[in-house]
């Protein structure tokens, strides 16, 4: 059995007051490499379950309850000590996943802090006041001689909120207002001179503030680590894991055509128009138009028709057809093309590689110059995606909307709007995958069809 | 003649003769604009404020910081040329006297010299973006036109002026009191409202999101066309800003000044606007029948909108009116009459651009004067120097060679007196002592990283 081993400090079997951890140093444990990627991928589905609620527009206490519920079902073991083996395990993998890029990075961090802020505040208030502690944050409570002085303030804050009197016990401190932003912006908390008067029950404002600008130093430093060190290192054994992991999509995988298998050849062209989405159609008109694409392309459009049902031989033909027309010739496709088609079919399931791209793998894709894949939503140029909305026959209202939705980076719901506007009928599982939008599409159009026959 | 020769842009009619000659025609121009530029525009002072000292001798200074800071122009016909930058007073200067533009625009500082940022793009991983912007507040008089009567749109007037003076003096207050800053820069927007500049180093280093914090924590009115309460304050008391902004400013205002002024509750159709903020029909039917019946009687020498405001604040105050949400209602209504009313996406992003001070508005022809908001009360929106007269007091002036400054001929001058003594000096001297501070700290660094 292969081994990892993290760095190992002494493991004191100290009382745990809270489960929570701070993540402040890499796990003092041995984990098995199926561990390591089942629990990363774990914890992935928890970050995308946050993720998914907060890009639907979910309210805060709908996704605090789905990130509890998310928690409990993917992170819970009968032991509580292996609970917190593999919360910190599952962390530190996906940090090294997630390091390697501005973007993976910034998404980590929301998503990671999100979840934090609601597991701190299902704790009880000395944990809370423990892990308070733990972060070692330079605030001080406010001394009494001070509390006196403002506590007509103060008073008046919580009362604004509906609270009735300051506890006898009430512990304030004192923090730089840019700390707790969200309590400024909902004047919750007295200021003065710039400082913020934070109660007790408030904290979780701060050690949110904490733990995100503290997670966000260890990401930079992880990266700065995994290109320095790790990735060469680890190039036979996690390497390939992170890598895999960051574009590893947690739906169903597509690579097996089941219910529309078969697609002949002579139709592909009328279903490009009705069921693909736009990054295929995209790709699949540039490869009729130009009778070529870069690699890049070619793998995204040709595991995409693997998992729509074009057979190995169609595809070969497809493929063949429209390269020999150009710069390549049939001998030249055979010699250098074609195995690649094969061998793109002859591997099935195993790795990511063969597999058709979800919509996070499309997205993450970096198209260069001469390049035609990626996602339209993320990679066009507004006003080419807007031109290709209209040549899709999106209305000009909902176009709007979907350029707003990319604008603001939720490339894959600007799709699922698409998909709505041209199938004049709702999505609500939201599109994730190339494939998923069509299959969802196909089942519109049959079931259309199938009540005109009658 | 004298008109012909400044509509020609020319310098030398300033030494021409007798008083009556020197009139400019109102207006606006670009041979106008090219002489104020030319002469009267503190080109120098405006370089100084963005350079937060950064263009002094301390090894400390970032000597890219200038560099970097977006400036754009909007030119005569409309064309708009975006993120341009300069690194000396002079630079600065002569673009603006070459282009002469109709409006000036200052944004963030940039990671990179924006003028540059396409270069920087092709080395890919987002490189060019903001790193420091003042934070800014933008009020503008026609968000307003719910309640006021005596103008609407771009108009403004000294009975609706007063808005403006409450958002300086509630906003001031809080962002010296509460969030602690110092280097605040209230300006004449041109025409309908005002800006603000709060520039302390920490100020514009806020991230985004305490931007918004800021924003929010100032935002009260919630304008909803299907309500008639277009205030609504929740909780049993007042936060003490809202509290302390209601007490010092917003009170006083409405009782003094907009109740009488605007007319509040002169009209069935005014003070049925109020009415229908109460919550509690049967008082609001009592004050209306007795405001219907006596509409002509006595009360000759009291204003009948103060009147009727104490008629409505005894009966929603009085002690059977117990009931919270009644006493909270004239609260409510003072609010929704006086508050504040800000442009929240100016405040909230660091890349908003916003017009520079001392630039001419194009359309009323005034210059974009600093408002002192210790003085605010005093303002006149409709004495702000235009450009036309200050080219006339250049003329009348023409002669007094030993003036240090053009502008000190001129009644600009005490714009550009105040602008330095009161916001640039200050804030200069703080910009070195943050300097010097940081500089120091590196060097106690760099010694405890030597001894270890
Ligand atoms: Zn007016």
């Amino acid at each position: 059995m292969q081994v990892v081993r993290c760095h190992r400090i002494s493991s004191s079997n100290d009382v745990v007051v809270s489960t929570l951890p701070l993540y402040r140093s890499a796990p003092p444990l041995e984990v098995r490499l199926e561990d390591f990627e089942l629990f990363a991928v774990d914890r992935l589905r928890v970050l995308k379950g946050i993720s998914d609620g907060l890009s639907r527009g979910k309210k805060p206490e709908e996704i605090a309850k789905l990130a509890m519920d998310l928690w409990k079902a993917n992170m819970r073991y009968p032991q509580a000590t292996e609970d917190v083996n593999k919360d910190n395990i599952s962390h530190f993998v996906l940090r090294l996943v997630y390091c390697r890029t501005e973007e993976l990075r910034k998404w980590f961090l929301s998503m990671e802090t999100a979840l934090f802020r609601y597991r701190f505040h299902s704790e009880s208030s000395e944990a809370q006041r423990a892990l308070m502690s733990e972060f070692n944050l330079p605030y001080k409570a406010v001394s009494n001689a001070e509390f006196e002085s403002v506590k007509d303030k103060l008073v008046q804050v919580a009362r604004s909120m509906g609270q009735t009197l300051l506890p006898a016990d009430a512990i304030f401190y004192k923090v730089p207002f840019e700390e707790v932003s969200e309590l400024v912006a909902g004047r919750r908390v007295f200021i003065h001179k710039g400082h913020a008067y934070v109660a007790m029950n408030q904290v979780v404002s701060i050690v949110v503030t904490q733990f995100r600008s503290h997670l966000s130093k260890a990401l930079i430093l992880t990266n700065r680590k995994w290109t320095s060190t790790i990735r060469e290192q680890e190039k036979d054994r996690l390497t390939p894991i992170v890598e895999a992991l960051c574009t590893s999509y947690l739906g169903p995988d597509y690579s097996q055509p089941k219910e529309f298998a078969e697609i002949s050849i002579k139709d592909i062209d009328q279903i490009a128009k009705t069921s693909f989405p736009l990054c295929m159609r995209h790709l699949f008109e540039k490869v009729r138009e130009d009778h070529h694409l870069k690699h890049g392309g070619r793998m995204q459009l040709g595991l995409f028709l693997k998992g729509v049902g074009l057979k190995v031989d169609d595809a070969l033909a497809f493929w063949k057809a429209e390269f020999a027309q150009k710069v390549v010739g049939a001998e030249r496709f055979d010699k250098e093309y074609a195995y690649n088609i094969r061998h793109n079919y002859g591997r099935e399931g195993k790795r990511t590689d063969y597999t058709p791209y979800s919509c996070q793998k499309v997205i993450l894709s970096t198209p260069g110059v001469g390049d035609h894949h990626g996602c339209p939503y993320r990679h066009f140029s507004e006003e080419n995606l807007r031109a290709a909305l209209a040549r899709m026959g999106v209305g000009s209202r909902i176009v709007e909307d979907v350029i707003d939705k990319a604008r603001n980076r939720h490339y894959q719901l600007a799709c699922t709007l698409t998909f709505e506007a041209v199938h004049g009928s709702s999505c609500d599982a939201g599109i994730n995958h190339p494939n998923q939008y069509f299959i969802e599409s196909q089942k519109i159009l049959q079931s259309k069809n199938g009540s005109m026959a009658q | 003649m004298t008109k012909d020769e400044v509509e020609n842009g020319r310098d030398d009619m300033l030494i021409d003769g007798p008083e009556q000659a020197n009139a400019v025609p109102d207006g606006f121009n670009a041979n106008y604009l090219r002489i104020y530029y030319g002469k009267l525009f503190p080109h120098a002072d405006i370089f100084k404020w963005m350079s937060y000292g950064n263009d002094g001798k301390h090894p400390a200074c970032d000597k890219s910081y200038i560099g970097r800071r977006e400036f754009s122009f909007t030119l005569e016909n409309d064309i708009y040329i975006r993120f341009q930058s300069f690194n000396s007073a002079s630079e600065l200067e002569n673009s603006i006297k070459e282009k002469c533009p109709f409006k000036i625009d200052i944004g963030p500082v940039y990671s990179v010299d924006p003028a540059k940022r396409h270069a920087y793009a092709q080395s890919g991983d987002n490189v060019f973006t903001p790193v420091e912007r003042e934070l800014v507040f933008d009020i503008d008089i026609t968000d307003y036109d719910d309640v006021r009567y005596c103008c609407t749109g771009a108009d403004v007037c000294l009975e609706c002026w007063p808005l403006m003076t409450i958002a300086i003096k509630v906003i001031d207050t809080a962002l010296r009191d509460d969030f602690g800053f110092n280097h605040i820069l209230w300006v004449y927007s041109g025409r309908r409202g005002v800006h603000c500049w709060v520039c302390d180093g920490k100020a514009r280093r806020l991230t985004n999101e305490q931007r918004a914090a800021i924003a929010d924590y100032f935002r009260v009115y919630q304008g909803n066309e299907n309500s008639n309460k277009k205030i609504s304050l929740p909780g049993h008391v007042l936060h003490p800003f809202l509290a302390r902004s209601y007490t010092e400013v917003l009170k006083g205002f409405f009782e003094a000044k907009l109740l009488s002024n605007q007319n509040l509750l002169s009209s069935e159709e005014r003070y049925e606007k109020i009415l229908e903020m109460i919550p509690d029909g049967s008082v609001a039917a009592e004050l209306r029948g007795r405001w219907q019946e006596k509409k002509r009687s006595s009360m000759l020498k009291n204003d009948i909108n103060v009147v009727r405001w104490e008629q409505l604040k005894h009966a929603l105050q009085s002690g059977k009116q117990k009931a919270q949400g009644l006493r909270r209602c004239v609260e409510e209504i003072v609010f929704s009459f006086t508050y504040p009313r800000l442009d929240m996406e100016v405040s909230k992003h660091m890349n908003h651009l916003l017009k520079a001070p001392f630039c001419v508005h194009p359309k009323t022809g005034r210059v974009c004067v600093p408002i002192d908001p210790n003085n605010c009360d005093e303002f006149d929106p409709t004495k702000v120097p235009t450009l036309s007269q200050l080219l006339e007091e250049l003329n009348r002036g023409g002669l007094r060679q030993d003036a240090e400054d053009e502008w000190d001929r001129t009644s600009l001058g005490e714009s550009v007196t105040f602008f330095r003594s009161s916001f640039l000096h200050p804030l200069l001297k703080s910009c070195k002592e943050e300097i010097e501070s940081s500089y120091n700290t590196k060097l106690q660094q760099a010694k405890n990283t030597l001894s270890w």
